[in-house]
């Protein structure tokens, strides 16, 4: 399938981050919205106000985030594609219903524009503090997709993606950008609609009678119908069997369970994305990822001049994370160095997957500018000492 | 007994509210004498000669004893989170707004947890049947005190009694802009029925309260005797007042209770006032979404 041309602003532009996520939505096909003003993100939404009423979309501004959070499923459930967006202390208060969409397998996109935390931190000022929250911010066990962009280009194709993955998988796709990203302007380029992929959901189209919400095929992902279909669907929250309805049994958590897990693990290479550079033959390499990844590049430059061999591994999709790749380079290199706005988090993953195989290095930061390239050039230093 | 209850056709096979059920969910898990079963069959009949196509009817819950009707309904049903169910019902009525969604919920779930959700909804007059079975208690956790528990009652985190000021829930409602607003027990089996009917047939925020006995963990820690002596309770001591001044209608321990229809109004929902400013604002420029289009078109 390819784009709605009537959403498609092709051409270049110049424009930030935050509008760039807009206009890749809208390619998407996201024609439901549901916000609350936070800063650093509420140009997403604005542009988003401003563009529906000539695409077919419905924007609402809620009452706050735990309710968008949730008018946007309640939206998917009536045909559309569907997103929110938020900030740090709005993305905390989306976290159940980050759960109740991977319970219900409901395909929807949440925008986290990360600023430094906790609590209210520096509302203006960019972090990559929310990484882990976004994998396990929510109660019990599940899987989502995670995606950083580094670039407005980015904020838009990945938009696009992180919809396509969303409907392909049945599964709540968080879009992780952050303050810089956000609100850094660069050219865009958006092609035109046919270049432009879309997937929708698989949607069952059988006998009513013999429909089973949440039964599926060796791909784990069952097939979708909407509200008003006839098909007198049940969607719950509570554990439930392949027809939807609660069966408060251990046997059923285990098999539901299991098989929210199951269905994103066994897609992983599919859905893994990671970007490297120099990788083969390099002595280090440099994990970054989302704005980091930018001001990592002078460092490993200058490391470079130095005559130290330095790779670059950017992780575009985050979640779920490239454990088999890491673990390889992990047997290649001496070292891998972690820089990242927060104070350590995906570099736990790194270490994870390294296993004691190399050197892991963190360039923690707590957030509210981005890291000092000599601060990575040291870290990089650093991790060849004693190797 | 008064003649209005004799409605029920005690001769046929099966009962008709069946097929509005799911029945391969029975027997369902509310206790012996509660309301909330009573208000179901109300709802039932009333959708049985409301004339909607049912394959269009949604009902959204949120958590609790009540927030099991959705599960128990065969309708497109939607068991949502604690208190959310406005929000969830919010979206897919503005998705597909040929549906008619309906919130079934309870006390705490909506006004609680869910207040935010109930007042902004009914302020922005979103098109929602909104059905609030009010026990006066959290009765899924156990019994603990709700914004609707009256001054003096006992309840689990009450247990020297109940000083909170309690909401009058009608009021509230109204006060927030809802278009239709009427309260009756579970003993006012054929008013609650009409008055569930005219609440489907309304555009906008609509909301019927009904007071519902709970006699597993209410009745029992108020000493109020079992389901059928809390009916009998209604039964002597709710007065019809319709049209009775929303603020005149709080509820006391035990008092005299006041029902019936306090609010029947219209103003634009909110699709209808989107799509008048949109239409006035941008003339052809505006596309509203398919469904939207083809909503107005059947209107017109
Ligand atoms: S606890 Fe109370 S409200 Fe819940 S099912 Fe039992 S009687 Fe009804």
């Amino acid at each position: 399938m390819h784009a709605d041309p009537i959403g498609v602003l092709t051409g270049a532009h110049f424009i930030d981050g935050d509008h760039a996520c807009s206009e890749g939505a809208i390619a998407a096909g996201c024609r439901f919205v549901a916000g609350y003003p936070i800063t650093p993100s509420t140009e997403v939404v604005e542009r988003i106000a401003e563009r529906f009423p000539f695409v077919g979309g419905v924007f609402i501004q809620m009452e706050d985030e735990i309710a968008s959070s949730i008018a946007i499923q309640g939206a998917v459930w009536g045909g559309k594609k569907a997103m929110t967006v938020t900030s740090g202390p709005g993305f905390s208060l989306m976290m159940e219903h980050i759960g109740l969409a991977a319970m219900t397998e409901t395909p929807c996109v949440f925008v986290d524009v990360q600023r430094a935390g906790p609590s209210t931190g520096l509302p203006t000022m960019p972090a990559q503090g929310d990484m882990m929250q976004a994998r396990w911010g929510s109660h019990g066990d599940y899987q989502i997709i995670a995606i950083v962009p580094n670039s407005p280009q980015e904020c838009f194709d990945l938009t696009v993606h992180a919809f396509n993955l969303s409907e392909r998988y049945r599964v709540p796709v968080m879009m992780m950008m952050d303050e810089c990203v956000g609100h850094m302007i660069e050219r865009v380029v958006i092609p035109s609609a046919d270049k432009i992929e879309v997937h929708n959901r698989k949607v069952y189209d059988g006998p009513k009678e013999s429909y089973r919400a949440f039964e599926t095929g060796r791909d784990l992902i069952p097939s979708m119908v909407k509200a008003g279909d006839g098909y007198r669907i049940h969607v719950t929250g509570l554990t439930h069997d392949e027809k939807g309805y609660p069966d408060m049994s251990v046997s059923a958590q285990g098999k539901l369970v299991q098989r929210l897990m199951d269905k994103i693990r066994i897609h992983a290479d599919d859905i893994v994305m990671y970007k490297e550079e120099d990788v083969e033959g390099a002595d280090v390499v440099v994990v970054s990822f989302g704005i980091t990844s930018r001001t990592a590049i002078p460092a490993i430059e200058q490391a470079r001049a130095k005559g130290l061999k330095v790779g670059h591994l950017r992780l575009v999709v985050v979640w779920p994370f490239p454990e088999k790749r890491i673990r390889e380079l992990a047997g290649k290199v001496k070292s891998i160095v972690v820089p990242e706005l927060n104070m350590g988090q995906i570099v736990y993953e790194v270490e994870r997957c390294a296993a004691g195989k190399c050197n892991v290095v963190s360039v923690p930061h707590a957030g509210g500018t981005v890291h000092q390239p000599k601060d990575i050039l040291a870290a990089i230093e650093k991790s060849l000492r004693g190797t | 007994m008064p003649e209005e209850l004799y409605d029920i056709e005690t001769t046929i096979p099966s009962n008709p509210i069946e097929e509005f059920l799911r029945m391969d969910r029975m027997p369902h898990i509310w206790c012996p004498g509660c309301g909330i079963g009573t208000t179901v069959n109300c709802f039932v009949r009333a959708l049985q000669t409301s004339g909607l196509d049912l394959d269009k009817v949604a009902v959204v819950s949120g958590i609790g004893c009540t927030g099991r009707v959705a599960g128990y309904m065969n309708l497109d049903s939607f068991h949502t989170t604690h208190g959310r169910a406005i929000p969830f019902a919010t979206g897919l009525k503005l998705a597909n707004p040929g549906l008619k969604v309906v919130v079934y919920s309870g006390d705490g779930d909506l006004t609680a947890i869910g207040g935010n959700h109930f007042i902004h909804a009914a302020r922005r007059n979103m098109d929602l049947t909104v059905i609030l079975i009010n026990n006066m208690i959290y009765g899924m956790t156990g019994g603990q005190a709700a914004p609707t528990t009256p001054v003096g009652a006992t309840a689990s985190t009450t247990p020297h009694g109940n000083f909170e000021e309690t909401f009058n829930l009608p009021f509230l409602a109204e006060s927030c802009g809802a278009v239709y607003v009427a309260r009756w027990t579970a003993h006012h089996v054929r008013h609650l029925t009409k008055s569930i009917k005219e609440a489907l047939a309304k555009k906008g925020f609509s909301f019927v309260e009904i007071l519902a006995p709970c006699p597993t963990l209410y009745s029992r820690r108020n000493k109020l005797g079992d389901g059928l002596d809390q009916m009998e309770f209604y039964r002597d001591n709710s007065e019809i007042k319709n049209g009775a001044d929303t603020k005149s209608v709080t509820l006391d321990f035990q008092g005299k209770i006041t029902v019936g229809k306090f609010v029947d109004k219209e103003r634009p929902t909110y699709i209808e006032a989107m799509n008048q400013h949109y239409q006035k604002k941008f003339g052809d420029r505006y596309v509203p979404s398919d469904e939207i289009r083809k909503l107005s078109h059947a209107q017109e």
